[in-house]
């Protein structure tokens, strides 16, 4: 579904990525690891057409979509939860789902989509009508996910979706993220967390310094020594 | 001042506050019976014995004011029943008490300033300000009011209706009376009082209850507020001098509406604005039947002013193209030069340094009046027996192409395309990974807000008779920002409220003209420090500026999770 081909992007005359490929199938849950600064970030905002790569290539379904433009990238179904969340922390929860929605021209299908938002995080529902800022970080979380699901993505991209959460509400974010690709969503996974990414991933592929240095399968690379050292915390 | 007072004096001497807080409003209101001033020279003559002059009826009233709201809460706890806890009664007083002091201090000062000398004021003034300084002291021992809650008292329709009305009328009132005023102690003495009561009647409550039944009735609070602004002529009685003041405000206000599209919703900050203004005023005087007029096609006024705006949007285009991708501070100076490139094109174009379209510094002057479907905008009418002269009929004209403009704002504000706008505002990347086409989207905003200016220039150039480069200049680029940001960006209300003041004080306060920019350098740096949401406060601004009110929310949500997690042993998740 998603193909990227020897992709390297800079920052100015740094490398962040340094040609790296993979391939993310449908259906499947595909996670990114890797410590700070090893490039995952920088590689889910050059899919989604915020960043111009400097070589390679990504495929998107048969089409090639490096370098079309941010706005036409959401048309093509491939949406983006960003580090960090970013919010629009002044806007209330509905709004903040209508932006999610904006390339979308179907009223009546985005309403219907929010509503099934409202359902999943019944949260959100009760304090629709509240600033974004004023929620805690799982519920805003959860806003950002929600968000970008209102484009009806058959690509959701997470950055770091347990970032400064504790750990129930990682658990509880963890198994949202299962329930959505039980729905037929692809889900790329940008974590930390390897312990919690890996659990749900069918594949992952482990970054370092702008390069993957091995991928296997979520279950493997669990067992798997080396990640077991670097990012687990085993000796 | 507050923390001065130890609050076991409050208690202590709260019945001794009270009584001494009535007895200065009554000095006070006595105060108006006694002469102010030696001579009937000084305000609006305030010299005899026992007849009031209007500014002293209004000083009484205020007076009147600080007296009910002490007196009322005498009858005691049981019989206020809800309105105990629901307005604000100290608060109120504690404003009251200030604010008639200022305006107190104003009038005094006036009088020495207008007769040459302190010796001119006479008992009645003095008494005034020292029965209001003796109200700030008793006030001060008032215990604190609890945050008024007047919005959750519910009230039957009527009431909201009426409430909305009277308070038109009043505006209608106040706006003709302060344009009365010719003199500047009249004027600030009266804005003082229009302050103060403004003051008292939100710190109570009042306000808070208004705006949630002016919300429960829109369409009558807007038909309302257009039919007061209508007959606003009807006051003046013919005065031309007021009338073109006030029409200019409205050419201001049209404008900074346009800016406010850029500035407050979008957050791009233009520093060149007045250019769109004057390409709108030179495309429509270049069209327009003057004698000066140097090219030979003289379209009707309707695609006059179509053809300033879309020039002024062209303008826009250009201007925006390239440089709204690049970031915020880049887009300032490019603007800021744009201003200046504009006004020095408009002196060039004037037959030696290029082709002759301007007549360079001297402009085209005798524009013929607007003559629209057969109604010549310079002639006199009287209606309803009152002279309604060449500023009035402008007045009007700028009234519905205001009307519009402000239907275009709101209903862009409220559109998918406003809420892009926003978004972009709030955080650009994170509106681009949502979808939103955000160069598209800023280049549509430049060159609609330039538009709008357009529209305002066009009518500008005949109100003005002449058109010239130098009406031009950064100054008003930066006063156009200064109303949008000392109203309230992002707001309609609050962009007409700062044009407003921004066009008539200079106007009333002549003698102060040399310190003119100096006072509003003060003015704004006051605003930034304590209301940097601008009057009105956007209600997505306020957020913006007042992070305590985030931290806040944070505690009472917390305290909520506590709460709630003590009635309810087995809570399910984290849903409050």
């Amino acid at each position: 579904m998603l193909e990227v081909k020897n992709l390297e992007v800079a920052y100015g005359r740094v490398n962040a990525v340094k040609g790296i490929s993979f391939t993310v199938d449908k259906g499947q849950i595909v996670s990114l690891l890797g410590a700070n600064g090893a490039g995952k970030s920088t590689t889910l905002r050059t899919i989604s057409g915020l960043l111009k790569p400097i070589a390679g290539e990504i495929w998107f379904e048969g089409e090639r979509i490096d370098g079309i433009g941010a706005h036409k990238i959401v048309e093509r179904g491939i949406a983006q939860s960003p580090e960090g969340r970013r919010l629009f922390r002044n806007m209330s929860v509905e709004d903040n789902l209508k932006l999610g929605a904006f390339s979308r021209k179907d009223l009546s299908g985005v309403k219907s989509d929010m509503e099934r938002v409202y359902d999943l995080f019944p949260v959100l529902s009760e304090r629709r009508t509240e600033a974004a800022g004023l929620f805690s970080g799982g519920e805003q979380q959860m806003l950002a996910i929600g968000r970008a699901m209102m484009s009806r993505p058959k690509l959701l991209m997470l950055d770091e979706p347990s970032m400064g959460l504790s750990p129930i509400m990682t658990q509880t974010i963890m198994d949202t993220i299962r329930g959505l690709q039980s729905e037929g969503v692809t889900i790329l996974l940008v974590e930390q967390n390897a312990q919690a990414a890996l659990s749900l991933a069918h594949k992952g592929y482990v970054l370092e310094v702008g390069q993957i240095m091995f991928s296997d399968t979520g279950a493997a690379l669990l067992g798997d020594d080396r990640v077991r050292r670097a990012y687990l915390g085993a000796d | 001042m507050n923390a001065i007072i130890p609050s076991e004096h409050k208690i202590r001497f709260r019945f001794v506050g009270r009584g001494t807080g009535i007895t200065a409003a009554v000095l006070m209101i006595a105060s108006i019976m006694l002469p102010w001033a030696y001579t009937g020279a000084a305000l609006d003559d305030v010299s005899y014995w026992a007849s009031p002059s209007p500014l002293q009826i209004y000083f009484a009233i205020l007076a009147g004011l600080l007296l009910v709201l002490l007196a009322v809460p005498l009858v005691g706890k049981e019989r206020l029943g809800k309105y105990a806890k629901l307005v604000a009664w100290n608060s109120a007083a504690k404003v009251a008490a200030v604010t008639s002091t200022v305006m107190a201090a104003v009038a005094l000062i006036s009088i020495a300033l207008e007769l040459g000398g302190l010796i001119n004021v006479m008992i009645g003034a003095w008494l005034a300000l020292g029965g209001a300084v003796l109200s700030i002291i008793a006030t001060r021992y008032l215990p604190d009011s609890p945050e008024p809650r007047l919005e959750d008292v519910a009230s039957p329709r009527w009431l909201q209706i009426l409430a909305v009305a009277v308070i038109m009328a009043a505006g209608l009132f106040a706006a003709a009376t302060a344009l009365g005023y010719d003199d500047a102690g009249s004027f600030l003495t009266f804005a003082a009082f229009l302050a103060g009561v403004i003051l008292v009647l939100k710190s109570f409550g009042f306000f808070d209850w208004l705006s949630i039944a002016g919300a429960a009735n829109n369409r009558v609070l807007v038909l309302s507020a257009f039919a007061v602004a209508f007959a606003f002529p009807f006051t003046q009685n013919g005065s031309d001098a007021n009338m073109s003041i006030a029409s200019q405000v409205l050419i201001f206000a049209a404008t900074a509406l346009g800016l406010n599209i850029v500035v407050g919703l979008v957050g791009l900050l233009d520093l060149g604005y007045i250019a769109f203004l004057g390409a709108g005023a030179f495309t429509a005087a270049i069209l327009s039947e003057s004698a000066y007029s140097t090219v030979n096609w003289h379209p009707p006024f309707i695609v006059t002013v179509l053809i300033s705006g879309t020039v002024a949007a062209t303008l826009g285009l250009i201007i925006g193209a390239p440089t709204l991708r690049v970031s915020g501070d880049y887009l300032a100076i490019v603007t800021l030069a744009f201003g200046e490139i504009f006004r020095i094109t408009m002196i060039n174009l004037d037959g030696n340094d290029g082709p002759n379209l301007t007549h360079g510094s001297n402009g085209i002057p005798a524009i013929p009046d607007l003559n629209f479907l057969g109604f010549d905008f310079g002639v006199s009418h009287v209606i309803l027996g009152v002279d309604i002269g060449r500023f009035a009929n402008y007045y009007w004209l700028m009234l519905i192409l205001l009307a519009i403009i402000i239907v275009v704002f709101t209903n862009l504000n409220h559109s998918r395309i406003g809420r892009g706008w926003v978004a972009i505002r709030e955080d650009e990347l994170a509106a681009e990974a949502m979808g939103v086409n955000t160069f598209l989207l800023k280049l549509l905003a430049f060159a609609g807000g330039a538009f709008l200016a357009g529209l305002a220039g066009a009518v500008k150039a005949h109100h003005d008779v002449s058109v010239t480069p130098d009406q031009y200049i950064f100054l008003e680029s930066a006063f156009l920002l200064s109303a949008v940001v000392l109203g309230g960006m992002g707001t309609v209300l609050g962009v007409l409220i700062g044009a407003t003041i921004l066009k008539l004080l200079p106007e009333k306060l002549r003698f102060f003209s040399d310190y003119r920019l100096l006072a509003f350098g003060l003015l704004m740096v006051i605003m930034m420090r304590f209301r940097p949401e601008g009057i009105i406060a956007d209600r997505r601004r306020a957020l913006e500026f007042h992070d305590k009110n985030e931290e806040l929310a944070e505690e009472v949500e917390e305290e909520l999770i506590t709460h709630h997690a003590h009635l309810n042993p087995d809570p399910k998740g984290f849903e409050l």
